[in-house]
């Protein structure tokens, strides 16, 4: 099933145009991987999905982005972002206690049952590998936990809204390998409920993880397509360059 | 050839000899005022009215006036400036009319202190008819404060990095409940102290309350905001420059009085600077 349609994709950021005239489609319950080299417009398109980009002002958009036939200029922002979540390349804890974080969400959107919030948050900590390390410690402060930890706290929070989507923008960039790998596992568990987007600058975890990959350069869209066949026998020669370590 | 050790000893002495010099000041004042003001104070001098045409007696509705009027001052300000803080760092977009107000805001904190009392006479008293009184001048000084709070309040909340905002917003909260759960108890410390640093130099200013509020002599307590009051510095400012054959201790303890209540302040505020940095999380 398609979760996302993306028809002649253009972004600019004043003067500066980051996207052009991307066309593609996502995949639900895939993992969609999308590499680049530094500004190739992965980020940028990432957060054109949550519509975190309306948030700079000199943002300007062409085109249109459905979710599921909607577009999603025509959802109310803040139930578009319930149901696409994101996970940072930073691990970005709020300011809180680790069980503050978890339930963050639900509590903005109106629940008040403590028994229920209690419910979701380990049900969302257990989803993220985080259950068994922080169930004696949830009014402890998510600050002290490891950076691995709290990047797995911050995919929790994600979960707990009870997302359809999950964008991660670069989520191991300052985890060690360990940490890295229970990430990647946490993500392709996950892909069974979620439909998973992830910008990555590490190739080898594309290949990892992704059922599909996308290669952006200089903010287009070179090559969409099964993981395995970019990585063997990419149709462009630019994605074989980057893939290879040649640039970027 | 230059040695580089010397060259460095010597900036090192001359940028020590330059902050030490800022310790100067404030010890000869604070000494001087303690030494000099100590005698006077008593019980008596705190809680009677000034008496024998305020050569004896006590400062209490000094005290008392200056209270209601710093009081006065933080209830028409805090609100106002905090509000508009928030709105000037969450919610403005950078145009033309977000420029202004900005402008206005820096220029406010320029405008000389006289020139607020001018403006509280002529408003306050004048126009709206409030007469000379507590609430003219709790209005003066809170007007005068204001930008002190704004600028305190729009730092505080920018310091509050902007992660964090995504990071609610990309969980579907609203920028209100952004602005209300996460930038804000974040932010109050700043806020906070910004305040009381107002509070502080609205305690301790002459010229806003000389047309708006102050008695050069009054020996009753105020009843209501319609009345006037006395005000701890124009009454130094009083007993030092118009009545003549004020004991010296009596002008020394007076200031001693107000010194300390804005020093007290100034205490506070570090105070609460300190308890949070201390929590601060990031």
């Amino acid at each position: 099933m398609v979760k996302f349609k993306i028809h002649d994709l253009n972004i600019w950021f004043g003067s500066i145009h980051a996207l052009k005239q991307v066309n593609m489609e996502i995949q639900s319950n895939e993992i969609l991987s999308i590499i680049g080299p530094a500004n190739s417009g992965k980020t940028t398109f990432l957060r054109t999905l949550n519509r975190l980009n309306d948030l700079n002002t000199n943002f300007k958009m062409t085109g249109a982005v459905e979710i599921e036939g909607e577009d999603i200029r025509g959802i109310n922002i803040e139930v578009l972002r319930r149901k696409i979540g994101m996970v940072f390349a930073l691990p970005l804890p709020l300011p809180l206690s680790i069980f503050e974080n978890v339930s963050y969400g639900l509590r903005m959107h109106g629940e008040r049952k403590k028994k229920k919030l209690e419910e979701k948050v380990e049900e969302a900590l257990q989803q993220a590998y985080l259950w068994e390390e922080v169930k004696n410690r949830l009014e402890e402060s998510a600050f002290k936990l490891s950076g691995g930890q709290q990047q797995r706290l911050c995919i929790a929070r994600t979960l707990a809204v009870g997302p359809e989507v999950i964008l991660f923008d670069e989520p191991c960039s300052g985890l060690d390998p360990i940490s890295t790998a229970k990430v990647e596992e946490a993500m392709v568990k996950l892909k069974q409920k979620y439909t998973i987007v992830l910008v990555t600058n590490n190739v080898k975890q594309a290949a990892r993880v992704g059922d599909r990959t996308a290669f952006f350069l200089n903010g287009e869209l070179i090559e969409l397509d099964r993981t395995d066949k970019i990585f063997t026998a990419p149709f462009d020669k630019r994605t074989d360059g980057y893939i290879r370590g040649k640039f970027g | 050839m230059k040695n580089p050790y010397r060259t460095q000893n010597i900036a090192f002495f001359f940028l020590f000899l330059a902050t030490l010099l800022i310790i100067i000041p404030v010890g000869l004042i604070v000494v001087v005022i303690i030494q000099k003001g100590l005698p006077a104070i008593n019980w008596q001098f705190l809680s009677d009215i000034p008496r024998q045409g305020m050569r004896a007696g006590g400062i209490l509705p000094a005290i008392i006036g200056t209270l209601y009027l710093v009081t006065g001052a933080i209830i028409f300000a805090l609100p106002i400036g905090l509000l508009s803080a928030i709105y000037l760092s969450e919610y403005a977009k950078d145009n033309m009319l977000t420029r202004i107000i900005k402008l206005a805001i820096v220029n406010l904190a320029g405008v000389p202190s006289v020139v607020y009392g001018l403006f509280g006479l002529a408003l306050f008293v004048v126009f709206l008819k409030f007469g000379a009184s507590i609430l003219s001048g709790s209005l003066t000084l809170g007007i005068m404060i204001l930008p002190v709070i704004i600028t305190a309040s729009s730092e505080a909340l920018e310091s509050v990095p902007y992660s964090f905002r995504e990071v609610s917003l990309s969980l579907g909260a609203s920028k209100w409940q952004t602005t209300r759960h996460i930038v804000l108890p974040n932010a109050l410390p700043g806020i906070l102290t910004g305040t009381i640093l107002g509070l502080g130099r609205a305690a301790g200013e002459t010229a806003p309350i000389l047309f708006t509020v102050a008695a050069f002599y009054l020996p009753q307590l105020p009843k209501s905001i319609f009345d006037q009051a006395m005000a701890l510095p124009y009454h130094l400012y009083v007993i030092s420059t118009q009545v003549p054959n004020v004991d010296e201790k009596v002008r020394y303890g007076t200031a001693l009085v107000l010194l300390t209540l804005v020093l007290f302040m100034n205490l506070v505020a570090i105070i609460i600077r300190y308890k949070f940095r201390k929590n601060k999380k990031w």
